[in-house]
């Protein structure tokens, strides 16, 4: 029985990260990646993870999938899957839990393909390998997935090269849900597409999460786009949480400057032009307090007032 | 003040002049081996207007050749056909082979890359002194030093850097102040017009509107003319006056900034507006409007304007409709208007329905 099978449908959290320290350990200082970040994801929801290069997003996501090589090192903290903890699994029990209950879409994935197998071989070697199918069933279930994500199953026998951008990331997340994990992490999945390609990746994994009803770990920098796809969301800063609630509460009242500055950076399509602001150059957020619950389900932490001038400064020169 | 930020005024050059006028540009690429006579054309026949103290945005998405206008205009790449008027002067016959330091005085980029603009080695001051002696902006004779000590602080401060940076290596300064340092060594020449080839793709998200701020900025104050490239359209929307839409190397739509995205009448503009995620907008994603509005691109049969007798279409010319209010200055080209065969950009070549079939 895979944790999967438990899990799916019920009210537990399918991931629940507790406390989560993450640090990266050098030879003379080290350097806090993550700090104290606890948050759940349930059953099928979509939950967002947004913030900047650096802030510590992709080492969360390291982490999950116990990843992180060194010199990085959990140093507090607690993740656990299923009710499963996550850290003490055995490397074994990783291997299974990989790709078959957790699968993850990495940043420029569409390059992560191998370039001398083409792509039936290369997703074939998915059921063969995890699953253990015949090579034959494995070439089928392969069409099957293709199929899933609209790239004509001839395509199986085509290389990574012959294929558009778009088309290969779209065969990169049928392969991360092949093994119909619980959980998708989605590592800044379109960064690299155009954003006419980028709207067809996102519907195709809301119809897909729709159909398999996973949950999805959406991590992002771009805060329009995690609005539109997540649930619930938190936004990071130099490896804390600043503040997290149900994605559509981020953005009709953005909490925390630092949540504004990054909402600001995404102008409206529409309406009249409003001056919106950045954050000013060389403002930092330092030794930011435990979060606080400012309405229900809506958490920010206290900021300090002067921070908040200073972006509103900031715009204004 | 002994320096005036602002250029001194030009002579014989009327008001009315535009301050960057490209007429017929194009641009192939030869493929192939040294004896293939095979090429790309990645600029046709395009036309494009920025007036004074105006911010023009040029959009598409990769490959639809905005960058090669861009490196045309700048005199990077040679132009195979065309005309760039700088001022009213056609800068391609004045200056034959190769970019005249005038024409740099007039004209400087802002690359998309900070991080690879700014030579690691120099400090900061180094960039911005260098400029002003080149062009001859630093002052001259008696107290020069003096004079160039005060330029240099006074560019620091326009462009909302500390006078102190000016000793700091790029490694020291993060992407936002990198992207500033490059804006204030093109400012140090004094020019014209800037071309700012997409300046916040690359920054922190945070920092972005703090640049397209300070680009704004610099036109108000100092009434800078602007080419500002890039695949946001949202940000063209937040910055622009005006935004230009290409398409395969062409010019597709090009109007006033807020009337062009709220209608857009190309089926292309309409392919990218609705593809920008935005969470005030109602409605989701339809496959089957997108896959009409790809073979509306591709392989248009119709046109909006077709029973409109003041508006001839042709399907042969790249006939511009105008569309709406003529105080948007928005036209559309005639959708009877096919790209050449191929064409189809990134966003184009990833639908699984049946190939278009172009006409020529």
């Amino acid at each position: 029985m895979t944790v999967s099978q438990t899990s799916f449908g019920s009210h537990e959290p399918v991931l629940d990260v507790k406390n989560l320290t993450v640090k990266y350990i050098g030879d003379t200082r080290s350097t806090t990646a993550v700090d104290n970040v606890s948050f759940s994801i349930g059953a099928g929801e979509v939950f967002g993870l947004a913030g900047e290069s650096g802030c510590g997003k992709s080492t969360i996501a390291n982490s999950i999938m116990r990843l992180l090589k060194d010199p990085a090192k959990i140093a507090a903290g607690s993740i656990s899957f299923g009710g499963k903890d996550v850290l003490a699994m055995s490397q074994g029990e990783l291997r299974r839990f990989r790709w078959q209950d957790v699968a993850m879409v990495f940043q420029s994935a569409m390059n992560s393909l191998n370039p001398v197998l083409t792509i039936g071989e290369q997703m074939a070697d998915i059921f063969t390998t995890h699953a253990g199918y015949s090579r034959k069933e494995s070439l089928r279930r392969a069409a099957q997935l293709l199929e899933l994500v609209r790239i004509d199953p001839a395509r199986l026998k085509s290389y990574p090269h012959q294929l558009s951008g778009g088309m290969r990331q779209r065969a990169v997340i049928a392969m991360a849900v092949a093994l119909k994990p619980s959980l998708l992490i989605l590592d800044e999945p379109t960064t690299a597409l155009d954003v006419v390609v980028q709207q067809e990746i996102m519907a195709q994994i809301k119809d897909l999460q729709r159909e398999l009803g996973f949950s999805v770990l959406f991590i992002t920098h771009d805060m329009s786009l995690m609005v539109e796809l997540s649930h619930r969301m938190a936004v990071m800063y130099g490896g804390r949480i600043v503040e997290t609630a149900k994605a559509h509460d981020v953005y009709a009242t953005p909490g925390h400057p630092y949540t504004q500055a990054l909402m600001g950076a995404f102008p409206p399509l529409t309406g009249p032009r409003i001056p919106l602001m950045g954050l000013p150059e060389g403002v930092k957020f330092q030794n930011i307090p435990d979060l606080a619950e400012v309405a229900p389900g809506h958490f920010v932490a206290p900021f300090d007032a002067d921070a908040e001038t200073a972006v509103f400064e900031g715009a204004a020169q | 003040m002994s320096h005036a930020v602002h250029s001194p005024a030009r002579p014989n050059v009327s008001a009315h002049t535009p301050a960057l006028e490209v007429r017929g540009l194009g641009k192939s690429f030869h493929t192939g081996g040294l004896f293939s006579s095979q090429a790309v054309r990645a600029l046709h026949l395009v036309d494009l207007t920025i007036g004074r103290g105006e911010i023009v945005a040029l959009v598409g998405e990769s490959g639809s050749g905005k960058s090669t206008l861009a490196r045309c205009v700048a005199r990077l790449e040679k132009p195979s056909e065309g005309e760039i008027l700088l001022d009213g002067v056609d800068v391609l016959k004045r200056d034959r082979f190769q970019a005249s330091r005038a024409f740099r005085s007039q004209l400087q980029m802002v690359f998309q890359d900070p991080f690879g603009s700014l030579n690691p080695v120099h400090r900061v001051e180094h960039f911005l002194r260098r400029s002003l002696m080149i062009h001859g902006k630093g002052g001259t004779g008696q107290g020069s030093e003096e004079q160039t000590r005060h330029r240099l602080e006074e560019l620091m401060t326009t462009v909302g850097l500390q006078v102190d940076m000016l000793n700091s290596y790029p490694h020291e300064l993060s992407g936002g102040q990198r992207q500033r340092v490059a804006i204030a060594r093109a400012l140090a020449v004094e020019p014209e017009v800037i071309l700012a080839d997409e300046p916040t793709s690359m920054l922190d998200v945070s920092v972005r509107i703090g640049v397209l701020n300070l680009m704004r900025k610099l036109r108000d104050e100092q009434g800078i003319s602007m080419l500002y490239i890039t695949h946001d359209l949202a940000s063209a929307r937040y910055l622009a006056d005006r935004t230009a839409v290409m398409f395969a190397g062409e010019i597709v739509e090009e109007g006033e900034s807020l009337d062009l995205l709220a209608n857009p009448a190309h089926p292309y503009t309409q392919l990218l507006v609705s593809a920008v995620p935005d969470p005030a907008r109602a409605g989701s994603y339809d496959p089957v409007h997108r896959a009409t509005l790809r073979q509306a691109v591709m392989a248009s049969t119709t046109c909006a304007f077709e029973n409109d007798p003041d508006q001839r279409c042709s399907s042969g010319e790249p006939v511009r409709h105008q569309v709406g209010d003529p105080l948007n200055r928005h036209w559309v080209r005639c959708h009877l208007y096919r790209p050449r065969a191929g064409a189809g950009g990134h966003a184009l070549a990833t639908e699984p329905l049946p190939e278009p079939q172009p006409a020529d």
